[in-house]
C-alpha cells in the first residue's frame, strides 16, 4: 500500500494560498519593514561609518588586536567592492536573528517552563532543523513572493531553533539553589523568571543568539536563490557562470562577516551584563580580585 | 563547653510560635496510596515497593517557641532538611498542619504565602546560594527588593543588616571576591534584611571550616540575642547543636524521635539512635585519634621567606598560644608556641619557624586508638597534632577535646 503524503501537503499549500492570503501579506508586510528598515539603514551608512562602528565594537568587547583584524578585513570587503552586497546580507542576518529571538526566547521560555511544551515544541525544532532547506525555500517563495521577506522567513526557520533550545536549557540549568532562594525570600513567578532564572541563563541564551547569527549566515547563499540578495547573489553568480574567483570573493567576504559577529557576539555572552571589559585594562579585575580575597 | 547548658526557666514559658501537628510529606507519584500504607503501619521498604514512594518526614509533631535557637538534627537522609523547607512550605506537606503565629501555613492561598516569606520568615542556605549576577548589597537586599521596597530604602536596611553582621564597605563587591565566610554573611545579611520574626537556617554553617563556623555561632547567638528571634537551625554537627541550641529535635528515617533540651538529651536519650549521638559505649576504644582531632588551632604554612610577625599577629588574633606549622602539601611539619617564635625572631636569621618547633611534641596517627593516646594528651602542655598516613595534618587533640569525648560515655 502506499501513501501520498506529498499530495496532502500539496492541497495544505494551496489551501493556506487560497484563503489565508491578507494573513500572509500581512506577515510580509511586517517583516518586509523590519528586513527592509534595517537594510535601508545599513546601505544608506557611509561605508567608513559603517567600518568605525564594526572596528569600536571589536575594540570595545574582543580587544585591540581583533580590532586590527576587523579593520583590515572589511577594507579588503571594500576593496573586493563587495560592501554593500555584505551589508545587505547583515541585514538579513540582523532581521532574521531579530525575528528568531522575538519568537525564540519566549518559547524556551515557555519550554522550560513546561515539560509538556517542551515535548511538543522539541520535535518541530528538530524538524526546523533537519528538514532540507529547499523544501520550504519553494512554498516560502510561493507564500510570501520573492525578495528578501521569503529570505529571511526561511532563514528565521532554520537559525531559531539554537536560540529556543538554549534559551530552555539555560533557564533549566540554574542551580536548583538559586530557584530556592528566590521562592524563599517570596518572589512572583514572573519575579522569578526576571530577577533569578533569565539573568542566570545569560551566558546560555547568548551562546544560543550566537549560534543563530551563526546558521543564518550559512543560509545567505540559499536564501539568494529566491532573491534575498547580498553576497549570497555573488557567490551565486560565480556558481552558475563557473567563476571561481567571484565565488570565491563572495564566499569570503561571507567568512570575514561570519568571524567578526561570532567574536562579538561570543564575548557578549561572557561577561554580566554590567561589567565590562575595558581595552587595554584586561588585567584590571583579576588584580581586584585576588586583593579582594587575600 | 557543650554539656553545661544554663537551664533556663524562661523557655517553657515562651508562646509558641511554629506549632507542626501530624505532618507527613512523601515524595513520589501516589503520595495518597503511599500515606494509607503509611497510616496501616508498613515499612518504608514496603511502601516503596507498593508506590514507588519514599518517606520524608513521618508524622512529625512539635513545637518551636517564640524566641528560641531551635536545632533539627539527625544524620544524612534523616528528613530534617526536609522539615525545614515544610515551614515556609518551599516543600508542601502531604498531610498535616503547620501553623505560624497561630494562622494556617499549610492552606494559605499563594499570596498569603509569598506576604509571609517576604516579611516573617526567611532563610540561609549551606550552599550561600548568593545570586552571582548580584553584587553583595543588591544580594542583602534581594528579600526587599522583591517585596517592593523602594530602591533607597532597600539599600539603607540592606546595609545596616550587613552592618549587623559584620561585613561593611563589601557593598560593590561581586560576591565570588569573598571567602566562604563572609559569603555565608551576606547571606545572613539578606535573611535579615527584612527583619523576619523566624530565620530558617540549612546546615548553614556547615560549608564553613571549623574556626569560621564558631565565630558565626557566635555571631548567631548576638543576633538572636538582639531581637529575639525564633531561629530553626538545621545541623548534623553535633558540637553545633550543643553549642548554640536551647532546644534539639533529633529525627531518624524521617520521624521525631526526641525533642528535648541539650541536658535532656544528653541524660534521657529516647533510643540507642539518640544515645549513639551521645552516649558511646566506650568511646575510647570505639573513637580513633583522627575522629576526635579538631582544627580548631591556628595552622601556619611554610613557605620562603615567611615571616614571624604574620604568625603572631594571626596566633593574636585567633587568641592561640600555640600554631601547627605544615607544609603546602598540608604535611605536617612542626609545631610553634607564642613564646618559642618570639625568642627565634629575636635571634634572628633565616627558617624562624624550623628553629622554633616545640621538640617535645610527636604528632599522632589518625588510625591510633583513642585508649593509647589518653596519656600522651594527658601529659602534654599543649593540644597535641594529628596526621594520616601521608603525615598530612587532621587536626589536633586538646584536653578538653578528650575530657568531652569521654563525659559521654559516663
Amino acid at each position: 500500500m502506499t501513501f501520498d503524503l506529498g499530495d496532502g501537503v500539496d492541497a495544505v499549500v494551496n489551501y493556506i494560498l487560497d484563503n489565508f492570503a491578507p494573513l500572509l501579506d500581512a506577515v510580509a508586510a511586517g517583516i518586509g519593514t523590519v528586513t527592509n528598515g534595517i537594510q535601508a539603514s545599513l546601505l544608506a551608512m557611509p561605508m567608513l561609518v559603517g567600518l568605525a562602528i564594526l572596528v569600536l565594537l571589536s575594540l570595545w568587547r574582543v580587544g585591540f588586536g581583533f580590532a586590527v583584524f576587523t579593520g583590515l578585513s572589511l577594507w579588503l570587503v571594500e576593496h573586493m567592492g563587495l560592501w554593500s552586497a555584505m551589508m545587505e546580507t547583515l541585514s538579513l542576518v540582523l532581521a532574521s536573528t531579530l525575528v528568531a529571538g522575538v519568537i525564540g526566547l519566549p518559547l524556551g521560555i515557555a519550554m522550560a517552563r513546561s515539560d509538556r511544551v517542551a515535548a511538543v515544541v522539541r520535535p518541530v525544532l528538530d524538524l526546523m532543523q533537519t528538514m532540507p532547506a529547499f523544501v520550504y525555500l519553494i512554498p516560502a517563495a510561493m507564500f510570501f513572493g520573492l525578495g528578501a521577506v521569503p529570505g529571511t522567513i526561511a532563514t528565521v526557520i532554520f537559525s531559531m531553533p539554537p536560540v529556543v533550545r538554549l534559551t530552555n536549557l539555560g533557564i533549566r540549568q540554574v542551580h536548583a539553589e538559586f530557584v530556592e532562594a528566590g521562592n524563599a525570600f517570596g518572589c512572583t513567578a514572573s519575579q522569578l523568571l526576571f530577577k533569578v532564572q533569565l539573568p542566570n541563563a545569560m551566558p546560555s541564551i547568548m551562546a544560543g543568539i550566537n549560534q543563530t547569527i551563526m546558521l543564518s549566515l550559512s543560509m545567505v547563499v540559499i536564501a539568494s536563490m529566491i532573491g534575498a540578495g547580498g553576497l549570497g547573489n555573488t557567490v551565486l553568480t560565480g556558481i552558475q557562470r563557473l567563476d571561481v574567483g567571484t565565488g570565491f570573493e563572495g564566499g569570503i567576504a561571507v567568512v570575514i562577516l561570519a568571524v567578526i559577529l561570532d567574536r562579538i557576539t561570543q564575548s557578549l555572552g561572557k561577561e554580566r551584563a554590567g561589567v565590562w571589559r575595558l581595552p587595554f585594562r584586561r588585567t584590571a579585575r583579576p588584580e581586584a580580585a585576588s586583593t579582594a580575597t587575600a | 563547653m557543650a554539656f553545661a547548658t544554663e537551664s533556663d526557666p524562661l523557655n517553657t514559658e515562651r508562646p509558641v510560635k511554629i506549632s507542626i501537628r501530624n505532618v507527613f510529606k512523601i515524595f513520589g507519584d501516589r503520595p495518597e496510596r503511599a500515606l494509607d500504607l503509611l497510616k496501616a503501619g508498613k515499612t518504608k521498604a514496603e511502601i516503596h515497593a507498593a508506590t514507588g514512594c519514599s518517606i520524608g518526614v513521618d508524622d512529625a509533631s512539635f513545637d518551636i517557641r517564640a524566641g528560641e535557637i531551635f536545632i533539627i538534627m539527625g544524620l544524612s537522609g534523616s528528613g530534617k532538611s526536609t522539615m525545614l523547607r515544610l515551614l515556609n512550605r518551599l516543600i508542601e506537606p502531604t498531610s498535616g498542619e503547620i501553623e505560624i503565629d497561630g494562622s494556617k501555613v499549610t492552606t494559605m492561598s499563594r499570596d498569603a504565602l509569598i506576604a509571609l516569606r517576604r516579611r516573617d520568615i526567611s532563610m540561609v542556605f549551606q550552599s550561600f546560594a548568593l545570586l552571582p549576577n548580584r553584587n553583595v548589597i543588591d544580594n542583602a537586599a534581594f528579600g526587599l527588593e522583591v517585596a517592593g521596597v523602594g530602591e533607597a530604602d532597600r539599600k539603607r536596611r540592606a546595609r545596616d543588616a550587613l552592618k549587623a553582621v559584620g561585613l561593611e564597605g563589601y557593598d560593590n563587591s561581586r560576591t565570588d571576591e569573598l571567602s566562604g565566610g563572609m559569603k555565608q554573611r551576606v547571606g545572613l545579611a539578606r535573611a535579615l534584611a527584612a527583619e523576619p520574626s523566624i530565620l530558617l537556617m540549612d546546615e548553614a554553617f556547615s560549608a564553613l571550616d571549623p574556626l569560621i563556623r564558631t565565630e558565626m555561632q557566635d555571631e548567631l547567638v548576638r543576633l538572636q540575642a538582639d531581637r529575639s528571634r525564633t531561629i530553626v537551625f538545621v545541623s548534623h554537627d553535633l558540637d553545633e547543636a550543643m553549642r548554640i541550641g536551647d532546644r534539639i529535635c533529633i529525627m531518624q528515617n524521617g520521624k521525631v524521635v526526641q525533642v528535648g533540651t541539650p541536658d535532656e538529651i544528653v541524660l534521657q536519650p529516647a533510643n540507642d539512635y539518640v544515645r549513639s549521638f551521645f552516649r558511646n559505649v566506650d568511646v575510647s576504644q570505639v573513637f580513633r585519634a583522627g575522629d576526635i582531632a579538631r582544627k580548631t588551632q591556628v595552622t601556619l604554612i611554610e613557605r620562603q621567606g615567611v615571616s614571624t610577625a604574620a604568625a603572631l599577629e594571626r596566633m593574636e588574633h585567633f587568641d592561640r598560644d600555640v600554631a601547627i606549622i605544615i607544609g603546602r602539601d598540608k604535611r605536617y611539619h612542626g609545631m610553634v608556641s607564642r613564646t618559642s617564635l618570639i625568642e627565634t625572631a629575636r635571634a634572628g636569621g633565616s627558617d624562624p619557624y624550623r628553629r622554633a618547633f616545640l621538640s617535645d611534641i610527636e604528632p599522632i596517627p589518625a588510625s591510633e586508638s583513642l585508649s593509647n593516646v589518653l596519656g600522651r594528651v594527658a601529659s602534654s602542655p599543649w593540644p597535641v597534632p594529628v596526621v594520616d598516613d601521608d603525615h598530612r595534618y587532621v587536626g589536633s587533640i586538646s584536653k578538653s577535646t578528650l575530657l568531652e569525648t569521654l563525659d559521654r560515655t559516663s
